[in-house]
């Protein structure tokens, strides 16, 4: 019990000060989770960011349920993900009351008009974040092009098709690309 | 039946949202639109106020848009929804199939997903920006404000990377913008 609420405990304070999402969590829960109290190896720590990046959900959300899991079980993983999200849940539950009205005062509308142009650069600095990462081979070059492609054609005219038909899509021909290199392995070690 | 709508439309997004915040932008407004549930512009304000307040920006998105559309409970609903499925395959992937993210099959699925979410975001962004500069289809107006705040805003944030090791902050960025709305737009 005192372990479950030390889990629920650590993670809001996790949760209440890391701005920016996600990504800005993880050196904060490796340093209190693997350098302070030990809770996870620096290994297990960077194991659990592969899977976060490999699973869909919010990253931290991720984090929170595999370090609780690891302690606690099934009521430790539900201690951690509670934590973590509790503090920004209030927080944004107290905006969104107010937030209307907020955004009728001319100076706030004036501010939120200069700031959508931010989160434009944002996004477009979150994508060229993961062109950068990205292998710079010519299969994964040309999905993300076709890709870029079709999604301004969608945003552009409307049309309505889901992205989840781009990432469908896009996973069956990285399986069938797998596929050919394996068969093409075999008959070259054959 | 909206609380429904939320649970099932959130789930969705919990369920296919790869590669961060960011990365699950792009879905949180294709599905946002369809249910009509706040309007685009709403939208990428509530962007920013996630940005700058704590915590998983998605998860705040949720709640936001749960606490607007059916109060307390549709916070609830959403917020759960929105972390579930990631909660639950952690807890799988830990407990019983540790192998399958090393899996070649799913690696090189999950290769040609990101990169084609990466595709997806680029053209998010860069959609976005074009829709601030010289609106949409339907109603093309040029803001020649938005256009010269476009350009100085990126060179700041953009030129911040080479003088600073990570460059400055998102917060700082939006900070900085929506000091220059106040004074390109009136207050």
């Amino acid at each position: 019990m005192k372990l479950l609420l030390e889990l629920f405990l650590t993670f809001s304070r996790i949760g209440l000060f890391t701005f920016g999402g996600g990504y800005a969590m993880i050196p904060l829960i490796e340093n209190i989770c693997v350098t302070k109290k030990e809770w996870i190896t620096h290994e297990e720590m960077m194991n659990i960011t592969v899977i976060a990046e490999s699973t869909p959900g919010p990253i931290a959300i991720n984090c929170a349920t595999f370090v609780g899991l690891k302690k606690k079980g099934v009521w430790g993983a539900f201690a951690a993900t509670l934590g973590v999200i509790l503090p920004s849940f209030i927080i944004i539950l107290i905006i969104s009351y107010f937030f209307d009205r907020f955004i009728e005062i001319k100076w706030v509308a004036s501010a939120f008009k200069g700031i959508k142009i931010a989160v434009g650069i944002l996004i477009l600095d979150a994508a060229i974040r993961m062109i950068l990462k990205m292998k710079k081979k010519p299969l994964p070059i040309v999905i993300l092009s076709v890709a870029f492609i079709a999604m301004m054609l969608i945003n552009i005219f409307a049309l309505r098709i889901s992205t989840i038909i781009l990432m469908l899509a896009a996973a069956l021909v990285g399986l069938f690309v797998y596929l050919i290199k394996q068969s093409k392995n075999k008959e070259v070690s054959q | 039946m909206i609380l429904l709508e939320l649970l099932l439309g959130f789930l969705f997004i919990g369920c296919f949202s790869f590669g961060g915040a960011y990365g699950a932008i792009p879905l949180i407004r294709e599905i946002v639109l369809f249910y009509g549930w706040i309007e685009e512009e709403k939208l990428s304000y509530m962007i920013a106020v996630s940005e700058s307040t704590p915590g998983p920006i998605m998860v705040n998105l949720a709640t936001y848009i749960g606490s607007t559309k059916a109060g307390v409970p549709g916070a609830v609903i959403a917020t759960i929804a929105v972390i579930l499925p990631a909660f639950l395959i952690v807890i799988v992937l830990t407990l019983l199939l540790k192998k399958l993210v090393e899996n070649g099959v799913f690696q090189s699925m999950l290769g040609s997903l990101k990169s084609c979410v990466t595709g997806i975001v680029l053209a998010t962004g860069a959609y976005m920006i074009l829709v601030n500069c010289i609106g949409s289809v339907n109603t093309v107006s040029v803001d020649y404000a938005a256009i010269i705040m476009t350009v100085a805003l990126g060179a700041i944030y953009f030129g911040s990377k080479k003088i600073i090791k990570n460059g400055m902050s998102p917060i700082i960025l939006i900070f900085i913008a929506g000091i220059a709305g106040v004074f390109v737009y009136g207050w």
